[in-house]
C-alpha cells in the first residue's frame, strides 16, 4: 500500500561558501527569490504566508531558524496537509562549497512528492543564482 | 513522397480489442474500422512504456524512455527534448495539440510547468511554440485543474463540474470509491450533457483550429482524447448504449478466484502482491483498492462504460473527419489512430495498469490510413512495431529525412515491407520508485514471444522473469520462463533483449510529482 506519510529529500552542491548560501535560503522572507512558482511571501513573527502562481496559499509555522547550525524548519498548517515538516540544511563541506539538503515530510504522502519536487527545483535554482549561472529547470 | 497533412489521433489507456476492426464486439467503432479498412491495421503495436508520461514522450520524441529520460509518471520531459512537432513546424507545418498532453506533471500547485500555466494566457504559448506546437488547448480526465477544458467548464458551465467522479480522494490518492450499479472503483454517474464532456470538447476545439487554417496550409494536429482512461464516468445519457448486465466476461478474466490466484502465482510476486492489496507500485492505481475484491459484475460494468467511451471517441473522430472533408482535404490527410497504453480491464482479476507487461497493456490499437492521394494499398501488418516508430512516420508523410535523434523507423506498410526492413523486435520498459517501493522491468517482443526480465527491486531479486507464447497462449496465462524445454529459447531472447537495451540518460531525471 502507499503509506499515508511520505518523505522526500533533494540535495544540491553549491560552489559558494555556506554562509553566503544560508543568507539566501535560510531567510524565510526571501523564498520567492528561489522557490519556483512562489509569487508572494509575508513573514510576521513565527508565521509565514506563501502564495503561489496557481492561487494556492500556504500558511506556515516557522519552527527553526538557526544560523549557527544553518538549519531552517517550517510546518505547513491546514489545507490539505494532515501533517507537514520541511527541513532545509546547509552543510559546509570545508572547501568553500556547501551541500543544501531539503527534506519534505508530509501526510498525505502525495503532497510530500509535490512539494519535495518543487523544492528540488528550488534549490537547483538557488544554486544557479548563487553561482551566477543561468537558472534552469521548471519554473525558472 | 509528397508532403501531406497529418491528423494524429490518440486515446488514453485503450486496449487493442476495444475496436471492431480488432475483433471487439462491445463498442461500435465504425469510423476507426473504416480507416483500418482503407489503410493499414497493425496487429502487434507495442508501447515503450505502459504509463502515460513516458509513452507520450516516446510518441513526441521518437525515443525510448531510457533516452528521453521520462522513466515514470511525474518525471517531466525536459523542455529541450527533441520533438517531431518541432521538426514539422520547422518544415513549414502549422502544428497543434488539442486534448491531453501530459509531458509535464498535472499535480502542480506552484504552476511551474508550462502545460499547466498556458491556459491563463490563451492557446498560443507566450514566447514561441511549446514543444513544437503553435497552438495548445489542453484537457485531462476531469473538470478540476488549470487546463483549458477545466477553465472553460468553470467559466461557462460550472454546474456541470460536480457531476464528474472525483479522481483523487481526501488523502490526495487516486480514489478507490465505488460507483455505478456495482460499486466498481472509479465508476461514476455523470449527469453532464454529452456536448460538454471532454471527448466532444476535444473534437470541437480541433475543428475550430482546423477552421482557422488556410486551404493550402500544411498541418499536423495531435488530437488527444483523455478517454477511455479511468474514471469511467461518461455522460449518463449515453450509458444505456451498452447494458452492463449483458456484457460477457472478458476472456482474460478467470471467473473463479482459485483459478485467478493460481495463474497469478505463476508470475513474479508483485502480481499477487497487488491482487491481495499488499503492494502498489503505480500511483494511478487506487491505493486503497484491493483487486481481489473485484466482482464479475464490476468487470462487466467497467467494460460497458469503457465501450461507451470508445463509441463517443469514434463518433467525435467522425465529426472531425467530416469537417476535414468539407474543407476539401479528404484526399490529402494521413490519419494515425493509436493509444498510449492499454488497460487491464479485468484481465487476471485486475484493473488499471502497472508493471505488468501483457497484452492488456502492451497490445495497442494502431491504424494508419495514409492519405488516399498516396495510393497506399490497404494491409494488415502482423510484425511488431512500436510507438517509437510514429515520429519517423510523420516525417516520412511530410517528405522529410528522419532527424538523427529518432530511434524508430517509419511504420511498414505491409508485412513484406516489415520483413525487408527488419521489424523484428520491440522494447518496453518500466521503472517506478514510489515511497520506498521500486520495480524495474525490461521486456522484448519478438516473433511470437514476449520475454520479461526484472531488475533487483523491492520484491524482485533480479532472477525473475516471464515468457509467453503469444500464439499458443494468447491470454498469457502460462509463464514459461522457467520451462526447461524452452531454456535455450529463453536465454536467446533475454540475450537479445539485453543486447538492445539503450544507455540510460545521465544524470537520471527527478520525479517532481506523483503524476
Amino acid at each position: 500500500m502507499i503509506p499515508r506519510r511520505g518523505s522526500v529529500r533533494r540535495q544540491v552542491r553549491v560552489a559558494r561558501p555556506a554562509a553566503e548560501v544560508w543568507a539566501l535560503v535560510g531567510d524565510p522572507a526571501r523564498l520567492a527569490e528561489w522557490f519556483p512558482g512562489v509569487t508572494s511571501v509575508t513573514v510576521e513573527g513565527d508565521h509565514r504566508r506563501v502564495a503561489t502562481a496557481a492561487g494556492v496559499t500556504f500558511d506556515e509555522d516557522l519552527l527553526t531558524v538557526d544560523p549557527l547550525a544553518r538549519r531552517f524548519q517550517y510546518r505547513v498548517t491546514g489545507g490539505l496537509f494532515h501533517e507537514h515538516l520541511g527541513t532545509l540544511d546547509v552543510l559546509d563541506l570545508g572547501d568553500g562549497t556547501c551541500l543544501v539538503v531539503y527534506a519534505t515530510d508530509a501526510d498525505p504522502a502525495t503532497l510530500a512528492l509535490v512539494v519535495g519536487g518543487a523544492a528540488g527545483a528550488g534549490i537547483e535554482r538557488a544554486r544557479c543564482i548563487l553561482e551566477g549561472a543561468r537558472p534552469v529547470g521548471w519554473g525558472a | 513522397m509528397a508532403r501531406r497533412k497529418i491528423l494524429f489521433v490518440t486515446t488514453d489507456q485503450q486496449r487493442y480489442d476495444t475496436l471492431g476492426c480488432n475483433g471487439g464486439t462491445l463498442a461500435r467503432t465504425p469510423v476507426v474500422d473504416g480507416l483500418a479498412a482503407a489503410g493499414i491495421r497493425y496487429e502487434r503495436a507495442v508501447p515503450q512504456s505502459v504509463v502515460c508520461m513516458p509513452s507520450r514522450s516516446t510518441m513526441l520524441t521518437g525515443q525510448h524512455p531510457t533516452t528521453h529520460g521520462v522513466w515514470m509518471n511525474g518525471v517531466p520531459l525536459p523542455s529541450d527534448a527533441p520533438s517531431v512537432a518541432a521538426v514539422l513546424r520547422d518544415a513549414g507545418y502549422r502544428t497543434a495539440l488539442v486534448g491531453k498532453a501530459h509531458f509535464e506533471p498535472f499535480l502542480d500547485p506552484f504552476l511551474r510547468f508550462p502545460e499547466n500555466a498556458l491556459a491563463r494566457s490563451g492557446t498560443v504559448p507566450v514566447g514561441g511554440p511549446h514543444r513544437g506546437f503553435d497552438h495548445l488547448e489542453l484537457a485531462t480526465h476531469g473538470p478540476v485543474g488549470p487546463l483549458h477544458y477545466a477553465r472553460w467548464l468553470a467559466s461557462e458551465h460550472p454546474d456541470a463540474i460536480s457531476g464528474f467522479y472525483r479522481v483523487l480522494d481526501a488523502a490526495m490518492q487516486v480514489n478507490a470509491e465505488g460507483g455505478g450499479d456495482t460499486g466498481a472503483p472509479q465508476v461514476g454517474v455523470n449527469p453532464i450533457e454529452r456536448g460538454l464532456y471532454h471527448t466532444d470538447w476535444v473534437a470541437e476545439r480541433t475543428i475550430a483550429w482546423l477552421d482557422g487554417l488556410a486551404a493550402d496550409d500544411d498541418w499536423f494536429c495531435w488530437m488527444s482524447f483523455p478517454d477511455p482512461h479511468h474514471p469511467w464516468d461518461p455522460p449518463q445519457s449515453e450509458v444505456g448504449r451498452v447494458d452492463w448486465r449483458e456484457v460477457p466476461l472478458p476472456a482474460g478474466y478467470p471467473e473463479q478466484a482459485s483459478e485467478r490466484e493460481r495463474i497469478l502465482d505463476t508470475k513474479p510476486r508483485h502480481w499477487r502482491l497487488w491482487y491481495d492489496g499488499k503492494l502498489v507500485s503505480n500511483y494511478e492505481a487506487p491505493a486503497q483498492w484491493v483487486p481481489a475484491t473485484l466482482t464479475p459484475d464490476q468487470v462487466r460494468e467497467v467494460n460497458a462504460r469503457n465501450a461507451v467511451e470508445c463509441e463517443l471517441i469514434d463518433e467525435a473522430l467522425g465529426r472531425v473527419l467530416a469537417r476535414i472533408a468539407e474543407r476539401g482535404w479528404a484526399d490529402d490527410v494521413d490519419v494515425v489512430f493509436t493509444s498510449d497504453h492499454g488497460e487491464l480491464q479485468g484481465d487476471f482479476g485486475l484493473l488499471f495498469k502497472g508493471p505488468y507487461h501483457v497484452d492488456a497493456l502492451m497490445r495497442l490499437p494502431l491504424v494508419w490510413r495514409p492519405a488516399p492521394s498516396a495510393g497506399v494499398a490497404p494491409a494488415v501488418v502482423t510484425r511488431p512495431v512500436g510507438l517509437v516508430d510514429l515520429a519517423p512516420t510523420f516525417c516520412a508523410v511530410a517528405g522529410l529525412e528522419p532527424p538523427p535523434f529518432l530511434e524508430g523507423r517509419r511504420l511498414p506498410v505491409h508485412d513484406a515491407d516489415a520483413t525487408d526492413r527488419g521489424f523484428d523486435r520491440v522494447l518496453t520498459e518500466w521503472d517506478s520508485e514510489l515511497f520506498g517501493t521500486d520495480v524495474h522491468v525490461r521486456t522484448l517482443t519478438r516473433d511470437r514471444w514476449v520475454v520479461t526480465t526484472y531488475l533487483p527491486g523491492t520484491c524482485h531479486d533480479g532472477s525473475e522473469g516471464e515468457l509467453y507464447d503469444l500464439v499458443e497462449d494468447p491470454l498469457q496465462r502460462v509463464n514459461r520462463f522457467d520451462d526447461p524445454a524452452l531454456r535455450s529459447l529463453r536465454d536467446d531472447l533475454v540475450a537479445d533483449l539485453r543486447d538492445h537495451l539503450l544507455r540510460p540518460r545521465v544524470p537520471r531525471l527527478e520525479v517532481e510529482a506523483p503524476v
